[in-house]
């Protein structure tokens, strides 16, 4: 089992309940949407992953390592693992397509002869191979995002998690990055996507785990996004 | 100017205002970037704390400086913690502790005096070469992190959630920076004054970032405006026979405003 969470529940200090008694399993190779209503818990789920949170209770399994438990010097080790995807694209704006997505193979030390190699590899993976000397001003939204898709794929994560990814596009970019996600499913990385997009979740049919008032209201294998 | 370089002391105030200048735009950039431009005020008072010990149990003030202003920055970092929600209390918190520490021990050491007066304002003629090992030992420390962590740290500033999320040892580069930040303090109270090394961290930098474009040339401009500041602050200084930490702060000010100054022009063609 690649993510499991076991009786996870989550309250924020001023006493509000984000999450209850949270039970899910994801396997290696899934493409797994996580929908909800605005506030239902979808981003405090994601956070909990990152140990951006922390859960009051229950246990988190990344890899089989029982994140809940993880000393805090061992926290970027975990994030590392983990590739991340806003809906504001966050890109560093003094720098171009390709120092962007090799920047985050520098901060994690990767050698400089990976960062030659890996690079270009995920810029072609998103389509972007002919843009990687253009700065983030100079691109569209969705060719914006598909950068930070690069970038968190450059490290070779064995997950991806993605809030909102498609929250700031018009339906036929959404699209674009869609195809982009399932590629990089179909090569073996699991994808975790928080999203409010009906019309993607029903026609990929994909695994639907719909969170609704902090608890689990549906996990269905092959499931639309309901109401 | 080559008749000032005669005497050693005023070598020794050269060599002190370069180290000064390199070091404080290096650091300041990132406080500045990072919203933080209060945290020099805070750790140069701590170290006023420190100044004070030496004097009233007769140590040297450098080293009670050094070891008040780490702490300072050590506490401000764990305060934050306390009042993550109200982060600037913590400085208000350490800079009140400092002052009120420094000005009960300089009461006790029965007031001022001109040493004090030196540490407060800068001196040219008190840096001797003792001061100048300790400084230049300090800036290598400082020098040789922000090139080896200057990535990360660039990143931290830019956007420290994302930088977090990369797996960025975060938490501990923030404390490592103040604590840099504390040691900038400590090279440059000797020349330009306790009252004014926050003005050295934020003011060239405030300029370079008028007048510059990206994040390199904004940090190369601000050093060279902080060399300009103060190899004219020290010499006119030395004529004027007036403590040097003024006219250094005040000639980066002059520069600040040339910059908006022209930039406007500029903008009007
Ligand atoms: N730091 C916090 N302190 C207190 N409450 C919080 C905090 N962060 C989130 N919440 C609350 O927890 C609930 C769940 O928030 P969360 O961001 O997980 O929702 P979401 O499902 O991602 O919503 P959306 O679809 O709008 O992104 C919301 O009611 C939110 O107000
Ligand atoms: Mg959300």
């Amino acid at each position: 089992m690649l993510i499991e969470l076991v009786n996870v529940s989550k309250t924020f200090s001023d006493g509000h309940r984000a999450l209850s008694n949270i039970n899910i399993k994801i396997d290696n190779g899934e493409f797994v949407f996580l929908v909800g209503p605005s506030g239902a818990g979808k981003s405090t789920l994601i956070k909990l992953l990152l140990k951006e949170l922390e859960a009051d209770q229950g246990t988190i399994l990344i890899n089989d390592k029982d994140v809940t438990r993880m000393k805090r010097k061992d926290i970027p080790f975990l994030r590392r693992s983990i590739g991340v995807v806003f809906q504001d694209f966050r890109l560093l704006h003094e720098k171009t397509v390709y120092e962007n997505v090799a920047f985050a193979m520098e901060v994690v030390e990767a050698p400089a002869k990976d960062i030659r190699r890996q690079v270009p590899i995920v810029l072609s993976l998103v389509g972007l191979s002919k843009k990687s000397n253009l700065y983030p001003s100079q691109l569209s939204g969705g060719e914006q995002q598909r950068v930070s898709l690069a970038r968190a794929m450059v490290n070779g994560p064995s997950i991806l998690i993605a809030d909102e990814p498609t929250g700031n596009l018009d339906p036929d970019t959404s699209w674009e990055i869609m195809r982009n996600l399932s590629e990089i499913n179909h090569r073996g990385t699991t994808i975790l996507m928080a999203t409010h997009a009906k019309e993607i979740v029903d026609a990929m049919k994909k695994r639907v785990i719909a969170i609704e008032e902090c608890t689990i209201a549906r996990d269905d294998k092959k499931g639309g996004y309901g109401i | 100017m080559i008749e000032i370089l005669q005497y050693e002391f005023m070598q020794r105030a050269f060599i002190a205002g370069i180290m000064v200048a390199v070091t404080c735009p290096l650091i300041g950039i990132f406080i500045v970037l990072k919203r933080l431009s209060m945290i020099g005020d805070t750790l140069s008072h701590a170290s006023l704390a420190g100044i004070a010990a030496g004097m009233l149990w007769g140590f040297y003030p450098f080293w009670g400086a050094l070891a008040f202003s780490v702490t300072g920055a050590i506490a401000i970092e764990k305060l934050r913690k306390t009042f993550s929600k109200y982060e600037e209390i913590s400085n208000s918190i350490i800079l009140s502790t400092g002052i009120g520490l420094a000005v009960v021990m300089i009461g006790l050491a029965k007031g001022f005096n001109t040493d004090l007066m030196g540490y407060l304002f800068g001196s040219i003629a008190a840096v001797n070469s003792q001061d100048i090992y300790i400084m230049s030992a300090l800036s290598l420390v400082i020098i040789l992190s922000v090139i080896v962590l200057y990535k990360k740290l660039f990143y931290i500033a830019f956007d420290e959630e994302g930088a977090q999320i990369s797996g960025i040892s975060v938490d501990f580069l923030n404390i490592y920076l103040t604590i840099l930040t504390a040691l900038t303090v400590v090279v440059s109270m000797r020349i330009v004054g306790v009252f004014m090394v926050s003005s050295m961290l934020v003011i060239p930098v405030a300029a370079a970032i008028q007048a510059g474009t990206g994040f390199i040339k904004t940090m190369i401009l601000s050093v060279v405006f902080a060399l300009i500041s103060v190899v004219l602050g020290l010499i006119l200084s030395y004529y004027l026979d007036i403590a040097p930490g003024g006219t250094i702060v005040l000639l980066s000010v002059l520069i600040l405003l040339i910059v908006i100054f022209t930039k406007g022009i500029k903008k009007e063609k």
